[in-house]
Order: structure tokens, then sequence, then C-alpha cells
């Protein structure tokens, strides 16, 4: 018999992984993939792989050559880095620029931190916001839906309902003159509208954050705080006057708000840990998401939202502790 | 029932607190439940012989915990016992003695918790000045999976075991126990449901199924749904917690005069050929034990003394059983060692697991930092060690073993700070 091993308790582990919550999360984002691939056709499968591709590649490249360390490009946490910078920018964004923006994500969000882990923001939002102040005009340019795309240029393109909102607004025009220039509530849902490439459906994000939930990979809090919050701030102010707001419906079903709720204000690493810190962390990126929308520059303001409330990550964990046993005595 | 070995070793220290001092010389003869070596101080216990033979030697004998400690060294000759111990089966229901005398008894007879953390039980059934007991708690969960010795004990002895649980409430002033089950065991769970009618004060509570419900603080949040506060003990909030094993020995120290000289130990594993649980006697070579169950598996590469979740991992299958020992696990060699070390993704599911609400990713990170005041403050102390950060951990981070180096050193802090 050879020598028996000897350890620390415990001496039986979860079969769960890094790589599996990482591939996990994969998975979850196939329904929302096809669906942009149907509305956007060749280019947004050109865009995913361009994206992925060049994260992995940029991965493998600064922890084989410059850092000289383990290669981890098969984790998975590469990948959804991917996907998710794809599905944040219009789908016939030039693949120069794709691979600008995944080369930032990955060097500048991820690796420049220490890796998988380590870094404070979300590593898809700085590459789409770092690709959204280079290069504005590609990255609002956004194409029309159409089934079946084969077409990589001369796309027809159109802004983004909540563009159209916002652009209504500052005209002077009314909600009621707005509305019908926007698709209705059953195409939001679809994702029959402008936007970014993996933005526009919200069933299909809805049902990839449901995979996750029942895979534990994320929990309810922060999708729920968050979405709550857009809903109830938009709902008080479209309750005081219908005539300048919007149903809060149209601002849960447009723009990247379930993208960002679903998938990156849930990424684990830039995310607060305990219960009371993720419910705060979702409440602040809904009502910076508002402000932004109802109040800034930008038509959305979800990338920002979530990358201000990413800085706040570290303050959250030191203050908001889970609650200790034994901390109140209950005596009954 | 195990054959008896040739030779016992048992150990000075099977119990939480300091040492016992042997009464018995190399060359003595001793009887099965004969005093070898009493216990020094207030929190210490009572040893007795568990076989008779002659002493062969008093020296330092390898234990579960992998260093060697002082250890009585008896050579097996018959099976002759102490006089006025009664072996008989039969049940002896009425107790005539009082309180005080019930603890001397459980003082005198070496009982000490047999769930795995030893504590000396008569330390338990005094209740401090000040403060009241008012409910005793009978642990009946298992306290980790795979084991099955308090299991096997409550279906074969319910009604000593229930008994045992009688005197411990006269000792302790309380009209009222009741005896936690988890519900993967329905069949004791009814068959002691039925046996409590004829016991006053006794009820069963049948608890859904979660690791570590059988710790202590856990269990009593259970049943009665009060918090112990950090650093105090159970009774701070009027309960006292046993473990059917604790119980059961208490019945035989009292009743039948008995001294803890024997236990039930689960020896199970997946290629083990017969798992089963027996009746051990301290001393007996952890060897003997995975003999009769069909000898160890040509793959093993692990033997762990005690439960998966915090049992150790022995590297001498010659160490005995103790009084503390409620099980012997084997695992195959592709099951020994660890997960690949992988970057913290703070994933929260450490935080999500800890039963007493700590962080043991961050506590962790401190320990390894030498940030020990920090530690403190995290509340450190307030570890159970019960392995669930580590057994959930994605990345195969060590967080109990960081966390225990920083509980010794933050133990060091504070003793150093109270003899200032």
């Amino acid at each position: 018999m050879s020598l028996l091993t000897v350890s620390g308790s415990p001496h039986v582990h979860d079969s769960q992984s890094v790589s599996k919550i990482m591939y996990g999360v994969v998975y979850s984002l196939i329904p929302a993939m096809l669906v942009s691939f149907y509305f956007f056709g060749l280019a947004a499968i050109l865009l995913t792989l361009t994206a992925v591709i060049s994260c992995m590649a940029v991965e493998f490249v600064i922890q084989k050559y410059l850092i000289k360390g383990p290669v981890t490009v098969f984790d998975g946490s590469a990948i959804i880095t991917g996907i998710l910078l794809a599905f944040n920018v219009p789908a016939n964004l030039p693949l120069w620029m794709v691979f600008i923006g995944s080369a930032v994500a990955i060097g500048m969000g991820k690796m420049t931190f220490g890796g998988l882990g380590k870094n404070p923001f979300n590593p898809a939002l700085v590459g789409r916001v770092f690709l959204m102040i280079s290069f504005p005009v590609h990255m609002t340019n956004y194409p029309t839906p159409t089934a079946f795309s084969t077409q990589l240029t001369d796309i027809v393109t159109g802004p983004t309902p909540l563009a159209i909102m916002k652009e209504g607004l500052q005209k002077g025009e009314s909600v009621a003159e707005i509305i019908p220039q926007i698709p209705e509530y059953a195409q939001l849902l679809l994702g029959n509208m402008g936007g970014s490439m993996g933005e526009i459906s919200a069933i299909a994000l809805l049902l990839g954050g449901l995979y996750m939930a029942v895979r534990k990979i994320i929990t309810w809090h922060i999708p729920v705080a968050y979405l709550g919050t857009v809903l109830v701030f938009t709902g008080i102010f479209w309750l005081i006057d219908p005539g300048y707001h919007f149903n809060p419906l149209y601002h849960l079903l447009s723009g990247g708000l379930m993208l960002g709720a679903l998938y990156m204000a849930t990424d684990m690493v830039t995310s607060p840990m305990s219960f009371w810190g993720m419910i705060i962390f979702g409440i602040g990126c809904g009502v910076l998401t508002v402000v932004i929308r109802m109040f800034g520059a930008y038509p959305e303001g979800v990338a920002f939202s979530i990358l201000i409330m990413n800085a706040f990550v570290p303050l959250i964990n030191r203050g908001i502790k889970p609650k200790r046993f034994g901390e109140e005595v209950k005596n009954g | 029932m195990l054959p008896l070995p040739a030779v016992v070793s048992i150990p000075l220290s099977q119990h939480l607190g300091a040492p016992a001092s042997p009464v018995v010389a190399k060359g003595d003869k001793v009887k099965a439940g004969q005093l070898i070596a009493k216990g020094s101080g207030f929190i210490s216990a009572n040893i007795h012989s568990s076989v008779s033979g002659t002493v062969a030697k008093i020296d330092d004998m390898p234990d579960s915990s992998g260093y060697r400690k002082k250890s009585i060294v008896i050579n097996v000759e018959g099976d002759d016992w102490d006089e006025g111990i009664d072996l008989g089966t039969e049940l002896i229901r009425e107790c005539h003695l009082s309180p005080q005398e019930i603890t001397a008894k459980v003082n005198e007879k070496g009982i000490v918790g047999m769930g795995g953390a030893t504590f000396p039980s008569h330390v338990k059934l005094m209740v401090p000045p000040g403060k009241k007991a008012e409910v005793l708690i009978i642990n009946g969960v298992e306290c980790e999976p795979y084991l099955t010795s308090d299991h096997r004990l409550m279906l074969e002895k319910a009604d000593e075991m229930l008994v045992g649980t009688t005197i411990q409430m006269k000792a302790l002033g309380v009209s009222k126990a009741i005896i936690g089950i988890e519900n993967n065991k329905p069949d004791a769970i009814d068959h002691l449901q039925n046996k409590v009618k004829d016991y006053p004060g006794i009820s069963v509570e049948a608890l859904k199924v979660q690791y570590p419900q059988g710790g202590e603080k856990q269990l009593i949040k259970s049943l009665i749904n009060r918090e112990v506060p950090s650093g105090k003990l159970p009774i701070e909030v009027g309960a006292v917690v046993h473990n059917v094993g604790t119980a059961f020995a208490v019945y035989e120290a009292v009743q039948k005069n008995k001294p803890l000289v024997d236990r039930v130990v689960t020896v199970t594993g997946k290629n083990l050929k017969k798992p089963s649980n027996f009746m051990a006697r301290i001393g007996t070579p952890v060897s003997a034990l995975i003999e009769a169950a069909g000898g160890l598996p040509a793959d093993t590469g692990k033997v762990v003394n005690g439960g998966p979740m915090m049992g150790k991992a022995i590297s001498d299958l010659e160490v005995p059983v103790t009084k503390g020992t409620s099980g012997i696990l084997i695992f195959p060699e592709r099951e020994a060692s660890r997960k690949e070390v992988l970057n913290c993704i703070r994933c929260a599911r450490c935080l999500n697991v800890c039963p007493m609400g700590l962080e043991p990713y961050l506590l962790s990170v401190l320990a390894d930092k030498k940030r020990f005041e920090d530690c403190e403050a995290e509340r450190i102390m307030d570890c159970i060690e019960c392995g669930s950060c580590l057994y959930i951990c994605p990345s195969g981070r060590p967080l109990l073993d960081q966390i225990r180096v920083g509980k010794a050193q933050v133990g060091n802090l504070i003793r150093r700070r109270s003899q200032h």
C-alpha cells in the first residue's frame, strides 16, 4: 500500500468548480446569442467570434509571454468577456474595433489587476466604455434588425428606442407623439428593436438568467434590486406626469438594462458578497441608470452605472457584513 | 462486537482539557473498568482500562492527531471486569441518586461528549451560579454525513438512552428535554416517538437535514430558536446539549456503574467490503476495526478518524480508538487529494454557507497576511471549523486551513492580553 494522504478537514468537496461556473454562464448566453444571430445575421456571428477569439488570444499572450505564469484561457472567463463585449456593441461594428475593445477589456480590465477574480471592474464593460469614448459614431450607429441577414456592409441603421425617446423629448415632442415611433412591448420583449447586438431580446436574456439562477450561479438579489429600482423610480415619474415621462415598462424592456442587470451587474468578481451588500449595489445601479437616462447626456446609462457601482464594491464589502450568528439574541 | 485486540494503547488525553495523570505503573495487573488515570483539574476526565491484563508501558505513543502522546499500553489477558460493574442487559429505569451524586458519578466514570468534541460531561451537568438551565437538548442529528453510529444507537439502545436523558434532566433540574433528529432517519424518529410516551418531559423533534446542524449552537437555534451569543456557552440561553451517545454513556455510568471504556464506531468507505458500526473498546487500534470491516481496500488513499467534514486524516493505522472516535472513513486514492487552488472569484459561496455568519474569504486572507487583530475584529474565534467553506469553494482555496492558523494566533493574542 502506498502512503496515506494527510490533509486538513474537510475531506469531501463540492463538485462545483470555477470553469463549471464560467461555462454555465456561457451556456446561459446561448438563447440571447441565437436571437442576435437571427436579427443581425452573419455580422453578429462574425462579431461574436472575433470578440471571443480576441479575448482568449490576448489573455493567452499576456499570461504566457508577459506574466510567464499559468495559462487559464480555457477556464471560460475570457469566453464570457468576449461574448458580453460582442453583446454590448452594435452588430456592424468594424472587426478591428472589436479587437481593440477585446484587448482593452482583457488587458486593461482584467490582466493588469492580476487576472480572474482580481479585477475591480467588469472587463466587458471596460471594453465597451473604451470603445464608446474612442469611436462614438460607430458605437451609436445601430443596425435595424432584419431576419437572417447575410449582409455585412450597407446595413440599414436606425436609432434605439431609448435614443428616439430622448431625442423626441429634447425636441419638445410629447410622449403620445413619440410612442408610435418605437416598437411595441411585444417586439421589445422579443428583441425586434435597434440596439447593441446582445441586448435586444429581454425574453432570451431572462431565460438565460433563469438558467443561471437554477444552477445557482447567480442569486436573485442584484437583478431584482436593480430592475425593481428602475421600475419604481421611473414609475414614480410616470405617475407624476405621464405626458412627459414614459411607462416604466419601456425602460425595463429597452436598452441594455436586462443584459446589464442579469449579466454584468451580477458578475461575481465585481459585485458585493453579502445579502444587503448585493441589494444596495442593485439599488445603486438602478438609481444611476434612471438618472443618466432621464437627466444625462447619454440616452443609456447601464454601463456607466454598473462601472460606478463596481468602484463602490470594496466599500460595500467593508461596511455591510453578513448577519453574524448570535449577534442579536432572540430569546423566545 | 469486535474481538478483543492483543494490545490496547490508551492515551491520557482523550478529552478537552488537562490530560489525566496515571495511577498505575508498568507491570500492574488491571481489570476492565478499573481506574488507570485520574482527571487533573476541573476540565479533565478520568480514564479507565478498557481491558484486563498487564500494563506493558506508559510511554509516548502515536495518536490520531499525528503527534505522540503519553499513553498507557496494556497487554490484554482474558476479559475480567472490575467488581461492581453490571454487564447485564436488563433495563434499570429508577434512579435514586441526588443531582450532585449523579454529577459525581458521571465525573468518576470518565464520561465525555461522544459527538466528537469530547468535552467532559460532568462540567456541562453543573450549572454555573447565576445561570439557569431550562431545557436539555439531546443531539441525535449525527454530527456529520457518512456517520451512522448515533443512528444505530437510537434504534438499538433507545430505552437506555432515554433513561440516561432522564438522569441528566434530574442532574440539571430541568423538566423538559428535546431530542433533535434529522428527517433522513424516519425509523429513528418513529421509534423514539413511540418510546418517549413512557418518559415524561422528553419530546422528539424532526429536523430538516442541514449540515452542520449537529453543532451545539446550530442545534439550539433549530430547536428552540435562540442564538448563543458570540463567545458564550449554551447555558447563556438556558440550554444544555448532550449527544445521544453521551446520554447512553451516562445511563451506563449511573445505572450500571460502568465507566466509559467502549463506544460505537462507524467504519465505512466506498470500496470497503463490510461497512459496519462496531462496539469497540477504547484503545483498540484502528487497523483492527478496518480488518473487521473487510480489510483495507487496495486503492485506499486516505483514512480519516471522525467524519468527512471535521475528521482528522491519520497516517498510522495503529493509532487507537479514543472516547471521541465517532467513525473511521476510508477514501479511495482519487478522492484523497484536494482540488487545484485557483484565484478567488468572489462568488460569495463561502459566506453564504457559513453557519456563523462569517466571511471565510476575508478571514483566510487576513490570516494569510498575518493581520491577526483584524481577524479578531472579524470574529474569527466564532468559527466552529465545520468545513463548509472549504467544501463549497469552487476555487479549492484552503480557507479553513488559513482560518485555523488565524484562530491559533488570535488565541495566543487573547491569552497574552489576559496575562497583562
